[in-house]
């Protein structure tokens, strides 16, 4: 059973300018445990891809199943529950709260999700998990370096044991061994732990750590 | 809990924007509570100042009864009730007790001590009626001595057997008349009460200033007013006829606006500080677009962040509120200690200070406001906040 998949999904944007078809017809499984890239120049549709399969957005038309959940019809919360209980984002800019501490940045999906106990417990292992030591955990994001938030965010995703992971770029702010650090750990999420991961980005070399490579162009799949 | 915690954490992150809005907030409410309180007390002190005089009917010349200008004061002052309207005064009045009296005024000497005091002239027999006795003896006729009120008689340390002057005349203080409180009929407290007799054989046979009418049956009132007036003012207005429960009205009411006039000023100030509020919070939003957009992505609901963005605001207006009430209820405590003192003279006794359920009453107002205003001006930012598309606040920037 696929985790994620387009039937023949369009997405348009009306602009005044003219509509803007960011999707054409996109047909797209992804099944359980695949580590699949999304690779495409600029303006090809990745990030209207990553949104949808993200439900951050819905199609124009056509079938989106993400989790054996159709998003169409689904109104804001029923979107919002099925990334908080199924979804895991990755981002760029790492997106740690400011404010919250390494191990309460991890704790607040789970505190979304409305458990009530063991809540700390269950985010230090995972930032274990991710390689983050112990002293780090009641520090604030911006005492971490930036392979450290990436690690953060990374517990973060997993925390509440979504079906997938959804990444945006996650190395493109690190340098290269840190990246490489970071896909390591990716990979080994993806290997050992059996986690689904779909990745967009622009950088050919993470084709070696991916089973296979989605290419957009111009909206639709190539 | 995670949502005050960010909020709080939030507020600390800025802290002096996060001061001067609670500043705002305790300004306002300061503001609401002591003028609230002030009004109210200054209410209360003067309430309890006028005594309990609702058996009452006065009747006074009216305005324009003397000919010419009713507006000059002149004309005022010289307009008097005959002794043959007194006599219809009477019999309008039928059983219920009738007190002519004249009002004047005259130099006062006492050893060192001088100035004028008003003098209360009326008929011998009706003066125990009205006044009730401290010491001595009440006047009799017109060669006795004369009656002072318990204030000029402390004031002046003067007991029965005392002499003083009186329009260069010296006479002999007989008794004391007891502390009375401000009334709308009469104020003896400073006063000297003499008999009509004892006043007339000095100053010749006078019209009165003012009638006073008891009426022992509350229920009739109406009656004897609607009476008075059908006997005298049946071809002009002669006398103006008022009972004390209208003239407190009049008070009353007069004191009402004045109160809601002060909490409208204090309403004023809880209104600019909910807009400091409104400020804090769409800066609060606009810098934090961002994390609206993650927390949104990562599975938090509108109303969670709407909540979110309100126990800001909600933490404002209780941190503004607690402060400003305590303040406050500290103001209104030495308030009230220095308005006792102010009155202290005038103030029938125990009726000084402010109650102490009036200052719980404002303050708990006052803050209940603070707290209301601050969550309704906090509440467009949050709603604000709650509606921003997650993918383009992840964006920004």
């Amino acid at each position: 059973m696929a985790v994620i998949s387009f039937e023949n999904v369009t997405k348009v944007y009306p602009l005044p300018a003219g509509d803007v078809v960011a999707l054409d017809g996109v047909d797209i499984a992804i099944e359980e445990g695949e580590f699949v890239l999304i690779m495409g120049p600029s303006g090809s549709g990745k990030s209207t891809l990553l949104n949808i399969m993200g439900s951050l957005d819905v199609p124009t038309s056509g079938e989106v199943t993400i989790a054996e959940k159709r998003i169409g019809g689904m109104d804001d919360d029923d979107l919002t529950l099925l990334r908080r209980d199924h979804i895991g984002f990755i981002f760029q800019q790492f997106n740690l709260i400011p404010l919250l501490s390494i191990v309460e940045n991890v704790e607040y999906p789970l505190i979304l999700k409305g458990r009530q106990n063991g809540t700390r417990e269950r985010a230090e292992e995972v930032l274990r998990a991710v390689g983050i030591e112990k002293t780090h955990f009641t520090h604030k994001p911006g005492e971490l370096s930036g392979g450290q938030q990436q690690r953060v965010a990374i517990a973060r995703a997993l925390v509440n044991d979504p079906d997938f992971l959804l990444c945006d770029e996650p190395t493109g702010n690190l340098d290269s061994k840190t990246g490489t650090a970071i896909m390591t750990l990716l990979e080994r999420m993806n290997r050992e732990e059996g986690k689904t991961v779909v990745m967009v980005t622009h950088d050919p070399r993470m084709t070696e750590y991916a089973d296979r490579t989605i290419r957009l162009v111009d909206g639709k799949v190539a | 809990m995670i949502f005050i915690n960010l909020a709080v954490r939030n507020l600390k992150r800025h802290k002096v924007r996060s001061f001067l809005a609670t500043v705002g907030i305790i300004i306002g409410v300061v503001a609401i509570a002591s003028l609230g309180i002030m009004g109210s007390s200054f209410s209360t002190l003067v309430g309890g100042m006028v005594s309990d005089v609702s058996d009452t009917v006065l009747v006074t010349p009216h305005r324009a009864a003397s000919s010419g200008d009713p507006f000059d004061p002149r004309n005022t002052l010289a307009a008097s009730i005959s002794t043959k309207n007194v006599g219809l005064i009477e019999r309008a009045a039928g059983e219920h007790r009738v007190v002519p009296m004249i009002l004047a005024s005259d130099r006062l000497q006492v050893r060192d001590t001088s100035g004028y005091a008003t003098i209360y002239a009326m008929p011998a027999a009706d003066i125990p009626f009205l006044l009730e006795w401290e010491a001595g003896l009440y006047p009799q006729g017109r060669s006795s001595g004369v009656m002072v009120g318990s204030l000029l008689a402390d004031e002046l340390n003067l007991h029965p057997g005392s002499r003083i002057e009186i329009g260069g005349e010296s006479v002999r203080v007989v008794g004391i008349a007891a502390e009375r409180g401000m009334g709308i009929d009469i104020n003896p407290d400073y006063a000297v009460i003499v008999t009509e007799d004892w006043y007339t054989e000095r100053h010749g046979d006078q019209d009165y200033s003012q009638v006073i009418v008891k009426v022992s049956d509350l229920s009739a009132i109406e009656d004897v007013k609607a009476s008075i007036d059908q006997q005298i003012n049946r071809r002009r207005e002669v006398v103006d006829v008022l009972d004390s429960r209208e003239i407190l009205e009049i008070y009353y009411e007069t004191l009402d606006a004045m109160n809601i006039f002060l909490l409208g000023i204090g309403g004023v100030s809880l209104l600019v500080a909910s807009v400091s509020i409104l400020n804090v919070m769409i800066i609060s939003v606009t810098e934090r677009t961002a994390e609206i957009g993650l927390v949104r992505s990562i599975g938090a609901r509108k109303r969670e962040i709407l909540r979110m963005f309100l126990y800001e605001s909600l933490i404002l207006g209780i941190l503004g509120s607690i402060i400003g009430g305590t303040i406050s209820a500290v103001v209104a405590y030495y308030a009230s200690a220095s308005i006792s003192v102010l009155f202290a003279d005038f103030a029938v006794s125990g009726e000084a200070g402010i109650p102490v359920s009036v200052v719980i009453g404002y303050v708990a107002f006052a803050m209940a406001f603070g707290i209301g205003t601050s969550v309704i001006a906090g509440f467009y930012p949050s709603w604000k906040a709650a509606q921003l598309n997650p993918i383009e606040a992840l964006r920004y920037e």
